[in-house]
């Protein structure tokens, strides 16, 4: 295993990969601070809350979440796949993975416009009809979605530039720790949406 | 050293049979908060998902595989927000 060639190269894989799961951390305290906001909301508006869950569509928020979980899979099988030195199979799951983050983005769109078209977006005069824990709802359905879609566009970035890595062969089956950092940001956005799918479409 | 943990290499297929847990999974959840379970349905659907994001963090992201740490480590994490949230509802139910 051990390569001479390469002793001289400073690299540090294990520190690379304890910093991506600090980030993380961050991350998840980040949402978690989000979810209490959201329970604590819930618990005060029970009635409100009900209602305006019922207006956000299940069978989106479901194919959403299969998306993303094969997509979690795909870059997941990306790195057993460099540590096979199958470059192509790499490229190809790495590929699959930003080609189902497009299709969870477009979905998220039209879920998006559809709300919009029917007057339901922060500040709007309908919303600013409805009840006061209505406006907090989707407020926070607004704002946790969001923020789930920008990392959703960050993952994207990300795992397209190490693709480009895995391209020019800097990326290979002895160092691929910033192919397992993507991975890792991937699997954060897809453990951001286990929780948000239920809160969101499932409880009303 | 250095190197160790890079010798496991998990399975496709270990991949795919997570998938396909956590795929039933979440039609479990869907077709529980369907039915009309009253105070158990938010229960039922937070405990599938805890389940869920367990299987992603032990299989998907390796903590079952890499050095023990990386677990504790997020354990802990998990534990802190487990305790602000218990100390927030804390407040809100009995003030």
């Amino acid at each position: 295993m051990s390569n001479y060639a390469h002793i001289d190269e400073h690299r540090d894989d294990e520190g690379a990969k304890i910093g991506m799961w600090l980030f993380i951390f961050t991350e998840l305290l980040l949402f978690g601070g989000l979810f209490i906001v959201y329970s604590v909301y819930r618990y005060i508006n029970p009635e409100a809350f009900h209602l305006a869950a019922e207006e956000l569509d299940t069978f989106t928020g479901t194919v959403n979440t299969v998306i993303l979980l094969v997509s979690s899979m795909t870059i997941a099988m990306s790195i057993s796949s460099i540590q096979y030195k199958n470059k192509k199979l790499t490229l190809i799951l790495m590929g699959l993975t930003i080609l189902l983050a497009a299709v969870f983005m477009v979905n998220k769109y039209f879920e998006w416009s559809g709300k919009i078209s029917h007057g339901i977006y922060p500040g709007s005069p309908t919303l600013m009809e409805a009840s006061q824990g209505e406006i907090l709802f989707f407020g926070l359905y607004y704002a946790m979605t969001g923020l789930h879609a920008l990392h959703i566009i960050i993952g994207v970035a990300f795992i397209a530039y190490v693709m480009r890595l895995v391209v020019k062969n800097e990326v290979q089956h002895d160092n691929f720790t910033i192919l397992e950092n993507s991975g890792l940001y991937w699997h954060l956005v897809d453990l951001i949406w286990i929780f948000l799918f239920p809160l969101f479409y499932l409880i009303t | 050293m250095e190197k160790e943990q890079h010798t496991h290499i998990v399975k496709y297929k270990t991949y795919i049979f997570v998938l396909i847990a956590l795929l039933f999974m979440t039609f479990a959840s869907v077709a529980i908060t369907s039915i009309n379970l009253g105070p158990y349905t938010v229960s039922a659907a937070l405990l599938l998902a805890s389940i869920k994001s367990i299987l992603v963090l032990l299989i998907f992201m390796h903590l079952k595989f890499d050095k023990k740490f990386y677990g504790i480590m997020a354990a802990s994490v998990f534990l802190l927000l487990a305790c602000v949230i218990f100390i927030t509802f804390l407040d809100y139910l009995y003030r």
